[in-house]
């Protein structure tokens, strides 16, 4: 924190650390600097000049260089002539700021008048009406009236689509700057821009399409009026009409907390409805932010498509049934299949979840896999990042490594913490086959091959460490390279060192070795046991890391392992919808339950379909890729018939001998703490417990930093790995896959992953249709040049014993011979496969 | 003797109430005229050309002490026009069991769209009835008006809510 510094602010004493800015040391104090432009996590700029103050600091006497003091000891403060903006002044020693005086409120009183000689008498109508900056500052230090003529004001188009997702109106606009410096400064997507000057200044948008960003969404939290407003919130519901649940997002590894606001709808019947998703601020984990996926794609929780109850096949149909009915069926099923019965998981339900499907399988004898193409939460549970790490600490001391991952399109929250560390100095190599964003800001970036990620790690690993280990030969020369050994130099030599690995071109067995190769490599480098230092998996699911501890592995041939049982009990995963392959193998297994909440392609195989219940419906935890056991809210009434996993599994154990928990998520949390010895201390009160955050945002004045919520419902808890308890962590030999560089052997289709896919859990939200694209590949031009392939053309896959039609564009930038295929697209990939590629139609030039 | 003349003054102010002008009126039959500043059930209010006055602010909602009163708000389009701003109320409920006419909503409303009448003849046989919907509310269309929605030239409306002759009236 530095060296702290005392001021007085409207007569109030306090302590800041030096650095800190006149309004964050106000906010401090208790005292309230009122601001418009400036934003406590963006660089002040001074333009709107509403925290305009007086500020008087100790007088110095030029002779001797001291201050001077009063008789009775006190500094002699000197007032500067005129109102100074709070937002760019430094705090020093002794300085008193007045923010009440009548010539401060004359100043603030003035310039509210001047942003509102145009401001359009909207706010009957505003969606930022009831949690508006503006109107909020109106009230408290605006005029009653004003003096410029109503009739004179100027008038500017309203509701001007700056894409889709976001509207602008630019009568509302105060010229703040907020949303053009967040996409600048802290995104690093400078797709808007102001245009003009004077009254005439606008918004607009560079990029095609409109406003393109994974983060556009938070410009409209930050708004300081109703200029930027959501499509997906226009007219939803009055702020203050809404009940704020807290929640997290199920969407990727980080975590990110969420408010829900919730209210009854008409239109829907008179439902509670998620009206729209906001960030909770966590510092650790999401701080204010959210991405568009979190906020845009919560609609399928509430799709009408639903599961709303049991189902059981009947003459081969799937009829309705009680939930009694089926729940019998499946426990005597269950009983008879004991060994055979194989339950199939994926990290989309939460620890509770998957708790009590893990001990139901195990009563029965039963076997567990994880529905995940990657593999390492061992690793992670092992030698993860340690208690207390915190994206938001790291700096010039750290080297964080991120390795075979697109990182923004896996896990935008990452993306933008990383990319915050790196510009506070951390160090940043980037490992990929082809460009990512990430590599902006790296120090370091390494290339290799699809398919050689651990190799590539190995090779960085040799060259710290004297026992070599043999490498393939395409790796010889990057081994040698002069960028590899300085950036293993970077990373042995950072106090702190954090690996991100992803899935970028992985498959289950490659995911593997990367995972122990970096480990491996943190073990050498003594970068383990401690907070900042660790492994973090980017999982393709929100808790795949949690049902790696709750004792769920990926099984090595999935299909194969369905296949020579009996009985399945799926729960939140839909191979055969992911790949036709499975449908053979799932339909050779005598009794097949599935526990979802959609009626899937792997639903429709089955003998009985248990409707669950998503995440707004229900409580329960996560556990993030840096290991933070999060708790989500109850939000909103179960719909119809459906019941949460943890207590459907637990109702199906009670029928088989077993004594579940099935009442509350806390009580299978006291049992997981009780049998799981990394969640020995895990408790629903240690996940609810709040700190103070800073810098203060989203208190019910809501003006400081926009409508982010403050967060008063959990910060979560964030597990030790092994190796920070003390124990023993051990290296372990990494095997290196055959690998296939294409070449000779013809295309090699690899999985990348893209954050708006096809899948269940975004294709139900209507508003990113326009971004989500239909089914593609992509491919370097010279690798398909006999088939004179033009960009978009359509073409026919053979992949893994499918065919496909999906649309191919062709890309320079990425390795030849090989084919990008995006997951959750409808092409069945689990892995790099080998492709045969056709052209079905050329596309139009 | 005094037992006699109280009798007669008694018996006098009943002859005199007997050819006097009745007070009683035959309710329902016949009604008396309430004053001007009465608060009877509500209506929401057209403008002349037939388009709604409520632009679905909830501002009534979030007055209303007794919160009687449910708005939610939809997009007007020019194909579909139901107000001349850019929102109306697609729902608009009061509970005239909870609502206590206060007239609060009358003041808080930004368009004068909610006016408390002179009807006081609310009665319901059953809870649900007792929910007004905008249906019941809203005034019949006036004579040179049209019923929303109203197909509208573009153009025609680009303010967010509809400009006021006097915003300080």
């Amino acid at each position: 924190m530095g060296q702290l510094i005392s001021l007085e602010i409207d007569g109030n004493k306090v302590q800041v650390p030096a650095g800190t800015l006149v309004v964050d040391a106000a906010r401090k104090a208790g005292v309230d600097i009122p601001v418009f432009c400036y934003h406590p996590k963006m660089e002040p700029v001074g333009m709107c000049r509403m925290c305009l103050v007086e500020i008087g600091r100790p007088q110095m006497n030029r002779d001797t260089g001291e201050l001077e003091r009063n008789e009775d000891g006190s500094y002699v403060i000197q007032f500067g002539p005129k109102l100074e903006t709070g937002c760019t002044e430094v705090v020093s020693e002794g300085m008193v700021v007045r923010g009440m005086t009548d010539e401060v409120s004359r100043a603030r009183k003035d310039i509210i008048e001047f942003l509102l000689t145009s401001h359009p008498l909207d706010c009957p109508v505003c969606d930022k009406g009831g949690e508006c900056s503006l109107q909020n500052l109106t009230m408290e230090f605006g005029s009653g009236d004003g003096r410029f003529l109503y009739d004179e004001k100027k008038h500017f188009s309203k509701h001007v689509p700056l894409g889709e997702l976001i509207y602008l109106d630019r009568e509302r606009c105060i010229q703040c700057g907020r949303c053009v410096r967040f996409q600048d400064e802290i995104v690093d997507d400078a797709v808007i821009g102001f245009e003009g000057r004077g009254r005439s200044l606008k918004i607009v948008t560079y990029s095609e399409p409109g406003f393109d960003s994974y983060y556009s969404g938070n410009t409209t939290d930050i708004c300081p009026v109703g200029a930027l407003t959501t499509s997906d919130f226009r007219f939803g519901a009055r702020p203050w009409e809404m009940k704020a649940v807290a929640s997290v997002c199920t969407h990727c590894p980080v975590g990110c907390n969420l408010t829900l606001n919730v209210r009854r709808e008409n239109k829907s019947g008179g439902d509670f409805v998620v009206k729209r998703v906001l960030p909770r601020q966590n510092e650790a984990v999401n701080e204010i932010w959210i991405c568009d996926k979190g906020r845009f794609a919560h609609h399928y929780a509430s799709s009408e498509d639903r599961l709303t109850q049991p189902l059981v096949r009947v003459d081969g149909e799937l009829t309705p049934a009680s939930w009694d009915e089926a729940l019998e069926l499946v426990a005597k099923r269950f009983k008879e299949a004991g060994s055979d019965l194989l339950t199939l998981a994926s990290g989309r339900i939460s620890n509770e979840d998957l708790f009590n499907l893990r001990s139901l399988s195990d009563h029965l004898g039963g076997s567990t896999a994880l529905y995940s193409e990657m593999a390492g939460g061992d690793l992670v549970a092992q030698v993860g990042v340690g208690q207390g790490s915190n994206f938001s600490n790291l700096g010039p001391e750290t080297t964080i490594f991120v390795v075979a991952s697109n990182l923004e399109e896996e896990a935008p929250l990452y993306w933008l913490r990383v990319k915050q560390a790196a510009e506070r100095g951390a160090k940043l190599i980037v490992a990929n086959p082809r460009h990512t964003k990430t590599e902006r800001l790296a120090s370091h970036v390494l290339r290799y091959p699809y398919g050689g990620e651990a190799a590539l790690v190995l090779a960085l690993t040799n060259s710290l460490s004297t026992k070599r280990i043999d490498l393939p030969n395409e790796f010889r020369e990057i081994e040698r390279s002069r960028e590899i050994q300085a950036a293993a130099k970077d990373f042995a030599e950072a106090d702190n060192a954090i690996i991100l690995f992803g899935n970028e071109g992985t498959g289950l067995q490659t995911s593997r070795h990367l995972a122990q190769a970096c480990a491996n490599l943190l073990i050498i480098t003594g970068h383990t046991g401690k907070a900042n230092n660790g492994l973090i998996a980017v999982w393709q699911r929100a808790n795949t890391q949690g049902a790696w501890d709750m004792g769920f592995r990926p099984a090595a041939d999935l299909i194969e392992t369905v296949r020579s049982k009996q009985a399945l009990y799926i729960a939140a995963a839909d191979p055969a919808g992911d790949d036709p392959n499975f449908v053979e193998a799932i339909k050779t297994t005598g009794f097949i339950v599935v526990q979802e909440l959609f009626l899937t392609e792997t639903a429709k195989l089955a003998d009985v379909v248990l409707p669950a219940q998503a995440f707004i419906e229900r409580e329960g935890t996560l556990t993030n890729g840096e290991r933070r056991v999060q708790r989500f809210y109850t939000a909103v009434p179960e719909r119809l018939q459906t019941r949460p996993d943890y207590s459907i599994t637990a109702q199906i154990s009670q029928l088989v001998g077993l004594e579940l928990e099935d009442k509350h998520p806390f009580r299978v949390m006291e049992q997981i703490a009780a049998q799981i010895p990394d969640y020995s201390d895990v408790s629903y009160e240690k996940v609810s417990a709040v700190v103070e955050q800073w810098p203060i945002i989203g208190r019910s004045d809501l003006y400081y930093g926009g409508t982010t919520y403050e967060n008063s419902q959990g910060l979560g808890y964030q597990l030790q790995p092994a190796a920070q308890k003390g124990q023993p962590v051990s290296l372990e030999a990494v095997q290196l896959e055959e690998f296939d560089s294409g070449g000779e052997a013809g295309l090699v289709a690899v999985p990348v992953t893209v954050l708006y896919d096809r899948g269940q859990m975004v294709i139900p939200a209507d508003l990113l249709h326009q971004r989500i694209p239909e089914p593609y590949v992509v491919v370097h031009p010279e690798s398909i040049a006999h088939l004179g392939l033009i960009d978009g053309a359509h073409v026919r896959l053979d992949i893994s014993g499918i065919e496909v039609d999906v649309v191919a564009h062709l890309d320079e930038t990425i390795p030849q011979d090989v084919l990008l295929v995006p997951r959750s697209m409808g092409i069945p990939i689990h892995g790099p496969t080998p492709v045969e590629i056709a052209v079905v139609e050329q596309a139009v030039t | 003797m005094s037992a006699v003349v109280g009798l007669a003054r008694g018996l006098m102010t009943t002859l005199r109430s007997m050819f006097g002008k009745p007070i009683t009126v035959q309710y329902p039959e016949q009604k008396l005229p309430v004053t001007r500043r009465f608060k009877g059930r509500h209506f929401l209010d057209r403008y002349e050309n037939g388009l709604e006055k409520c632009i679905g602010c909830a501002l009534c909602a979030a007055a209303c002490p007794a919160n009687a009163i449910f708005v939610e708000a939809s997009e007007n389009t020019d194909e579909e026009r139901f107000s001349p701003g850019e929102r109306y109320a697609s729902t608009y409920e009061i509970n005239m069991l909870r609502c206590i006419f206060c007239g609060y909503c009358e003041d808080a409303c930004p368009t004068e769209a909610i006016v408390l009448g002179d009807n006081y003849e609310l009665s319901f046989t059953d809870r649900k009835s007792a929910i007004y919907t905008k249906e019941m509310l809203i005034v019949p269309v006036p004579e040179n008006g049209k019923p929303t929605p109203q197909e509208i030239e573009p153009g025609t409306f680009t303010r967010s809510i509809p400009v006021m002759q006097d915003p300080e009236d």
